[in-house]
């Protein structure tokens, strides 16, 4: 069940990535919001639940510095589900939390993302003013964390007695 | 290990708590009375060279740590069972703790299985066999769950299988337990049922 996180994955898998990784992290409204623009544009196609929504744990593992041995973070709540679209394309989502509904949005939008007639019109109207909703606030919370910030110097210790000249 | 081919998966349960009790139940009672056919409570439709009552006791059974050993003609439904169960899939039958033989062609023979031990005869496999029909031969059952004997129309899988399975029931308490199925109809066989072909 567990796959090599640490490999590079090629081309497609990582623009992928990068677009599953901003439906997960998006709030549920701004996702809603997002789908109703898209919806507007067409009607949506039909879908079958491979796997309806499922809340579960699951166990974060972290490695210190990327190198080290791995350990256990944490368990984190997260909601799974997969669908296929008309079209044959297979949604998949992982998201942080309880919502069947953030994770369903989440999932359909990657399986309109992998087709051809819908992948524009879901990057335009729904990615990318997520993806800049997200930096924006990680720009905020980087600001705010940056005013805080403390710089440790280490200092010659002084010496007892001053050096002989 | 590789990431799933998603495209060729095919929906499971519905329900599936209320789904995989009900068969786990259909799977009691076709083993508690051998011989008798079992109609599933579910049906899912079916991948290609699956039947439906195969799919859905497989689907019920297996999970993240059980390994299925799938027949040439069953393959297609490996990326199925792999994503909704979480199983393990083998290619050694002497491995597999579920098997799911597409057709009577392509089974081998019962002794390749794993019969569990003397110890641990839980430790066994349960065999899967897809037939055509129940129809063809006529077998006289006895054994645990049949009051004295019964008289069954059973598949044509010729004197070899019936000489393999007294084989197996000989192993007691090792050996496999076997499920036939077909279509929609489960019917078991479990270790202790003697199997006599009848002519006619």
């Amino acid at each position: 069940m567990f796959q090599v996180s640490d490999s590079t994955p090629d081309g497609a898998t990582q623009v992928r990535r990068e677009w599953m990784s901003v439906l997960a992290r998006s709030p549920l409204d701004a996702l809603e919001s997002g789908l109703r623009r898209i919806s507007e544009s067409g009607s949506l196609p039909g879908r079958v639940w491979l796997r309806r929504p499922e809340t579960g744990l699951v166990m974060v593992r972290g490695r210190i510095g990327g190198g080290g041995e791995r350990f256990n973070l944490g368990e984190m709540t997260v909601t799974r589900c997969s669908l296929r679209v008309e079209t044959g394309e297979v949604g998949v989502a992982y998201v942080n939390g309880r919502s069947h509904r953030k994770c369903e949005i989440a999932a359909l939008s990657d399986a309109l993302l992998q087709g051809a007639a819908w992948r524009d019109v879901v990057q335009r109207l729904l990615v990318e003013p997520l993806r800049s909703q997200l930096e924006v606030e990680r720009e905020s919370l980087r600001r705010k964390a940056q005013a805080t910030r403390v710089e440790f110097f280490t200092l010659a210790r002084e010496a007892a007695t001053a050096p002989q000249a | 290990m590789n990431a799933l081919d998603l495209a060729s998966v095919i929906p499971g349960f519905p329900e599936p708590t209320a789904d995989s009790q009900g068969v786990f139940r259909d799977c009691l009672e076709a083993l508690s009375a051998p011989g008798r056919c079992v109609e599933m409570c579910t049906a899912i439709d079916a991948v290609p060279g699956i039947h439906p009552a195969s799919l859905v006791l497989l689907l019920a059974m297996l999970d993240q740590d059980t390994n299925l050993w799938l027949s040439p003609s069953a393959a297609a439904a490996a990326a199925t069972f792999r994503f909704h169960t979480g199983c393990r899939l083998v290619d050694d039958p002497a491995a597999a703790h579920f098997a799911l033989a597409a057709n009577p062609q392509e089974l081998p023979a019962l002794e390749v299985f794993a019969g569990g031990t003397d110890e641990h005869p839980e430790r066994s496999a349960t065999l899967l066999l897809q037939v055509p029909a129940f129809a063809g031969a006529r077998w006289l059952l006895t054994g645990p769950g049949i009051e004295s004997s019964i008289r069954v129309a059973a598949p044509d899988l010729g004197d070899g299988f019936v000489a393999q399975w007294q084989r197996n029931r000989g192993r007691f308490p090792r050996g496999i337990d076997l499920f036939l199925v077909c279509g929609r109809t489960l019917c078991g066989l479990p270790r202790t049922t003697d199997i006599a072909s009848e002519r006619g």
